[in-house]
């Protein structure tokens, strides 16, 4: 695997993984297609050094690239289309049930930490 | 029928049953016939495959007849026959809860739940078949696709929200994933699991040991383990009382299974006190959640990832016992679980609340209810001599075997912790006075089928303990398959199917 390969997969994984940690789910899906990309560089990378395309009969099988991988990413690639398609969705009826797109917190979960909070200081309190 | 052709079949049957009952979303008669059908033939098929992996060992297939280092593999061991019957069998007595429960305002549509339950099924038997990771992967996607629709398709606002947390979780965990799959290719030059039970012991530790520890991290994301939990309680109890049912019995468990099958097949001992300490940290965190809520979905949440914990302890434990006891543990958690958050959907329909504090006074007005809530609380709490006591047991008694004390204590006192959780919900909902106000009128449309299918569930869970003896031959001689994978390598490497 050449270096250029390892610092484009690193550089695509870590923006991905920047931006999936933003609130906002458009950058959300932003982060998935870059960090999507990434892990389909690793998978093509992970093939062995670049070669003739694997069609046979077109070059001796000692310069084909391996076509595993290929078929592997192909796949992946797919998928995440299709994933990245349903992410849009969401966003957008997000949008229209909030007119933001932002990812909000567990409430039933803040409401459990605030009756946490609440019984502390009445502790507080009557001490 | 060959058993290669069952074995093709147990995940071509409900992707094609899929796609007929999709077809006829707008018939809604042949619609379900075609779900409950395709539901049915697969539970058949599965217990056939079980019978025939007792008797006949495990058997290899391999799709298009390609050599196992290019092209897919399936699998079939006693592990895999076992976890996959129960599976099936529990989405049937679900599908046919959803019959009884989509005409009220809980339900989750029709057009919709029978062939993405489908899909579903067909993803979970594909990942428990499958003897490469790529296909795992693609197995994890099919069972994910179904269920981001099955958990948003109501599209209110709480479904959104706690989906987009659902979704955004195990995309990442699919991405790195593949990552993982990539790591593994470049190093050993394969993505099939028994020639990765060949080669990757023989990697330099440090490798070896990264590629462990990142699988522990991509399944325990999908498994909900500790630190990696905390999508689950929050999305689950949003979706449709059935769609929830079936996430809390089956997708946890298929990210453990994974788990049990990859970490036992690529011999990753060297793990076991890293695996150990997640198992009773995930114990831990998911009770203490249990006990913090207030509301019936919440708290039963919070046990499936308490629960997660037993099964990653019987493999971190890596003994026969040990192992054997996280299988039998699969065995009664899968019905135990669903069955749990069917008597909370019968529970809002009751009440039209599964919150504890708009509840009381239900064991008065509905106490067939009562029971059905009290049996499989008390087999997930492990009291004899329902299914958890076994399941439990085994675990403890392998714990004690490996001389591992601090997980027996951990498991212990989570065991009564779990029970203190359950008569929370036992005081909040069936004791104690009626909520104020008029009670909201009972849906009656189809009563008498949730009823009866939840009925049946628990029934099912009271036949699980009564097989005590048999299921736990089964689940050590599963066991001693994992850990002495010969059989299985053997099967996928040598034999030639035409």
């Amino acid at each position: 695997m050449s270096l250029a390969l390892v610092i484009a997969i690193a550089g695509l994984v870590g923006f991905g993984v920047h931006l999936i940690t933003a609130r906002s789910l458009s950058r959300v899906v932003l982060g998935f297609a870059l960090l999507g990309h990434g892990a389909v560089l690793a998978l093509l990378g992970s093939g062995g050094p670049a070669g003739e395309p694997p069609l046979a009969d077109r070059a001796p099988v000692g310069e084909l690239a391996n076509p595993l991988p290929q078929a592997l990413a192909l796949t992946a690639i797919v998928i995440s289309f299709g994933l990245t398609l349903f992410l849009l969705a969401l966003a957008r009826r997000q949008h229209e049930l909030t007119g933001d797109d932002l990812v909000e917190d567990d409430l039933e979960d803040r409401a459990i930490s605030a009756l946490a909070e609440a019984e502390a200081l009445r502790g507080h309190h009557d001490d | 029928m060959t058993t290669e052709t069952l074995i093709g079949l147990l995940v071509a049957l409900p992707i094609a049953a899929a796609g007929l009952a999709l077809a006829l979303r707008t018939l809604p008669r042949a619609r379900d016939v075609v779900t409950i059908a395709a539901l049915a033939a697969e539970t058949a098929l599965a217990g056939v495959l079980l019978a025939r992996t007792i008797n006949d060992g495990t058997t290899a297939v391999r799709l298009g007849g390609w050599a196992p280092d290019l092209g897919i593999v399936l699998i079939a061991d006693l592990f895999a026959a076992l976890v996959l019957l129960v599976a099936i069998a529990t989405i049937l007595v679900v599908e046919v809860f959803a019959l009884g429960q989509r005409r009220t305002p809980w339900g989750a549509n029709p057009e919709l739940t029978g062939p993405l339950l489908l899909v579903l099924t067909s993803g979970v038997a594909l990942s428990m078949l499958t003897g490469d990771l790529f296909t795992l992967f693609v197995a994890f996607e099919l069972i994910l696709v179904a269920s981001y629709v099955l958990l948003t398709h109501r599209s209110e606002a709480a479904q959104v929200r706690s989906g987009m947390s659902y979704v955004v979780m195990n995309l990442f965990a699919s991405a790195l994933f593949l990552i993982g799959v990539a790591v593994v290719y470049r190093s050993t030059g394969t993505v099939n699991m028994a020639l990765l039970a060949e080669r990757l012991p023989e990697l330099d530790e440090p490798v070896r040991v990264g590629i462990g520890l990142w699988f522990l991290v991509v399944f325990g994301t999908k498994a909900a383990a500790f630190p990696l939990f905390s999508w689950l309680p929050d999305s689950y109890p949003t979706a449709p009382t059935t769609v929830t049912a079936v996430f809390a019995g089956l997708l946890t468990k298929v990210g453990v299974y994974v788990l049990v099958r990859f970490h036992t097949l690529t011999g990753m001992e060297t793990l076991q006190p890293v695996i150990l300490v997640v198992a009773a940290a995930t114990m831990l965190v998911g009770v203490a959640g249990a006990l913090a809520h207030n509301d019936v979905k919440r708290i039963l949440s919070f046990h499936i990832v308490s629960q997660i914990g037993y099964m990653l302890m019987g493999l971190g434990l890596f003994s026969v016992a040990g192992i054997a006891g996280a299988v039998i543990f699969f065995v009664h958690h899968i019905p135990v679980k669903t069955v749990l958050f069917l008597t909370g959907g019968l529970i809002e329909e009751e009440t039209g609340t599964s919150r504890l504090s708009d509840n009381g006074g239900l064991a008065m007005r509905r106490p067939f209810l009562a029971v059905l809530f009290a049996i499989p609380a008390l087999s997930l709490a492990g009291l004899p001599p329902f299914s958890g006591f076994v399941a439990k047991f085994a675990l403890i008694d392998a714990g004690i075997d490996a001389r591992s004390i601090p997980i027996v204590v951990v498991a212990l006192a989570v065991s009564a912790l779990t029970l203190l959780s359950m008569v929370k919900i036992w005081m909040g909902v069936f004791w104690g006075a009626p909520p104020r106000g008029p009670a909201p009128p009972a849906t009656e449309p189809r009563r008498r089928l949730l009823v009866g299918a939840t009925s049946i569930g628990v029934a099912a869970t009271l036949v699980i303990a009564s097989l005590a003896g048999p299921l736990w031959n089964l689940s050590e001689r599963a066991a001693n398959e994992l850990l002495e994978p010969t059989a299985y390598i053997n099967e996928v490497l040598g034999s030639v199917t035409p």
